[in-house]
């Protein structure tokens, strides 16, 4: 059995998590081969063989393109699976891939079960296992799943695909940078972060209070920042900033995977949450099962005591 | 222009779930159902494309499902859109992306749609694929995790939400499917008057059936609860206890409350 592995690459730069996908192949027991439209500056270090396609001449973002990229290694390598990450570029990528060759693709594997690949769905609550019922399977795999460890070493074999010829009906702009952060969460030892249950923009200054109490900083969560009750700056998580407090507590935050991402490394979790089966539970040291407007308030008052 | 937008029908996130007969998918029974909220942006960009050219488009909404999915389409309506294709389907939750997405694409290649908007994934299933499909199917271009979206003299700058906060800006023509995601505007609340107009609004309902590829690529082994890892010691009961025993935990395990 093997595996196509197609790696990230932007600005410049190979993208980490495109060894975790070295890592995954290497769970599944397969052999590897790797696909890359990136620069010949930046080729994962594997043993194994790496289709480079140049990303200058083409522009770093191009869906047809790197669409077209990919199917031609496929092609070329015969692969039993198709190995994306669960990212911006895989959700884009791994749908058409699959579409063009009629291959079932098998969405954010979270584990391998006994062979079988476990996802998870209903907001993390809950997992399946996927079957495929294809000859070839596109697979995206969750984001830190399956995480590389150690120096990536290895000698990878390149072999130049000449970018292919095509008509392209979205032209690449170019990239708008992150927001200016106001607050460097990072170096917070405490961050105290308010989520959709906290039910309304006004109760967010009491999440805040118990920021303050605890003399950390507000985060929040993706849903309390979109609907503008909290700036961006202040955004835990995926598209938001990665965190590791000394004490991390989620207010009202259920744990979907792209927060639990940015924040599961904190050295202490205390969550807040009335439904106990939300998957923060899953990362909690604490889950304290109550609703976040009377439980915070009460504990701030407790605190400044 | 025409416009379509597909919509999915989930259960509110919040609910227990119970694993189903045949051990596949969730026990329907006691679930309270929603429009997926990745949709709800889907919805809501349509509505103001058309808004923004003076009322002259058409929008369509789409769903697939029993005859439940008919409570988000008529929201659909009431948020502005001018007619409902019902797609019926009783099995939808058994069929795989494949088969949603082609069932979308039948209904619609002879239809000459410029614009399908849909969420990026839906909540229950999360797969994120529909969208993109769609597209491969109806070989148009096809922008997905959609942010930002503006349209002037038939061309489309969006920008697409990357990680990090990195956004990616892409310029685009017609026709297109773009998937969109959390954040891309605010959606509306259906007005009363809105919801009573939308009442005589044409809802057409035809077989999924008659759209749809008959196989399957993918399928569901198990569905199950998650084995608990929850390493965490849960607190239950009264909010004063609970606050106290958190904070001798706390003085106990941190370093950050003394």
């Amino acid at each position: 059995m093997k595996a196509l592995l197609v790696c990230e690459y932007r600005e410049g730069k190979l993208l980490e998590g495109s060894y975790e996908l070295i890592s995954f192949a290497d769970r599944l027991g397969v052999e590897k081969a790797i696909v890359l439209v990136g620069s010949e500056n930046a080729v994962p270090k594997a043993d194994a063989r790496v289709y480079l396609a140049n990303a200058a001449a083409w522009a770093e973002y191009n869906p047809e393109i790197h669409r077209k990229i990919v199917l031609e290694a496929v092609q070329r390598e015969s692969p039993d699976y198709i190995v994306f990450l669960h990212s911006s570029y895989g959700w884009d990528l791994a749908p058409r891939v699959a579409a063009a060759l009629k291959a079932a693709q098998i969405s954010e594997v979270a584990s391998l079960q006994d062979g079988k690949f476990e996802v998870s769905c209903c907001n993390g609550k809950m997992r399946r296992t996927v079957t495929s019922a294809t000859e070839r399977t596109v697979v995206t795999i969750q984001a830190g799943a399956f995480s590389f460890s150690g120096e990536p070493r290895g000698v990878p074999r390149v072999e130049m695909i000449a970018p292919p010829v095509a008509a392209s009906a979205v032209e690449f702009i170019g990239y708008e940078a992150a927001e200016k952060k106001d607050v460097d969460l990072a170096k917070a030892a405490v961050i105290v972060s308010a989520g959709r249950g906290v039910g309304k923009k006004e109760n967010v200054a009491a999440i805040d209070a118990l920021a303050k109490a605890l003399q950390g900083e507000l985060g929040a969560s993706r849903p309390v920042v979109d609907a503008g009750w909290v700036p961006h700056s202040h955004q835990v998580g995926t598209t938001g900033q990665t965190v590791s407090p000394k004490l991390y507590v989620a207010c009202g935050i259920s744990g979907a995977i792209q927060h639990l991402a940015g924040m599961k490394k904190s050295e202490f979790i205390v969550a807040i949450n009335k439904d106990k089966d939300a998957p923060i539970g899953e990362v909690a040291d604490v889950l304290v099962v109550a609703d976040v407007n009377q439980f915070v308030p009460a504990l701030t008052a407790k605190l400044r005591k | 222009m025409k416009i379509l937008v597909c919509i999915k029908q989930v259960p509110d996130m919040e609910s227990k779930f119970k694993v189903n007969a045949k051990g596949v998918w969730y026990e329907e029974t006691d679930l309270a159902f929603r429009m997926n909220e990745y949709d709800e942006y889907a919805v809501e960009q349509a509505v103001q494309l058309k808004e923004q050219l003076g009322g002259g488009p058409e929008v369509t909404v789409l769903s697939i499902g029993p005859d439940r999915v008919l409570e988000p389409v008529k929201k659909a309506l009431a948020m502005g859109c001018d007619r409902a294709v019902h797609l019926k389907d009783d099995d939808s939750s058994g069929k795989d992306p494949w088969q949603i997405a082609s069932a979308i694409a039948g209904f619609s290649r002879d239809k000459n749609f410029d614009l399908i908007f849909t969420g990026m994934q839906s909540q229950d299933r999360g797969s994120a694929q529909v969208g993109a499909i769609v597209s491969e199917l109806l070989g148009c271009a096809c922008v997905t995790t959609v942010v930002h979206f503006a349209f002037n003299d038939g061309i489309v700058t969006a920008k697409r939400e990357l990680e990090g906060g990195l956004k990616c800006i892409v310029r685009f023509r017609l026709p297109a499917v773009v998937t969109c995601q959390l954040g891309l505007n605010k959606p509306r609340y259906p007005t009363l008057p809105n919801i009573m107009k939308a009442k005589k609004k044409e809802i057409v309902s035809q077989a999924a059936a008659g759209f749809a590829a008959t196989e399957a690529l993918s399928g569901t082994g198990e569905f199950y609860v998650p084995a608990k890892k929850g390493r965490g010691i849960i607190l239950e009961g009264d909010v004063n206890e609970m606050a106290d025993r958190l904070i001798g935990i706390l003085k106990e395990k941190t370093t950050v409350v003394r």
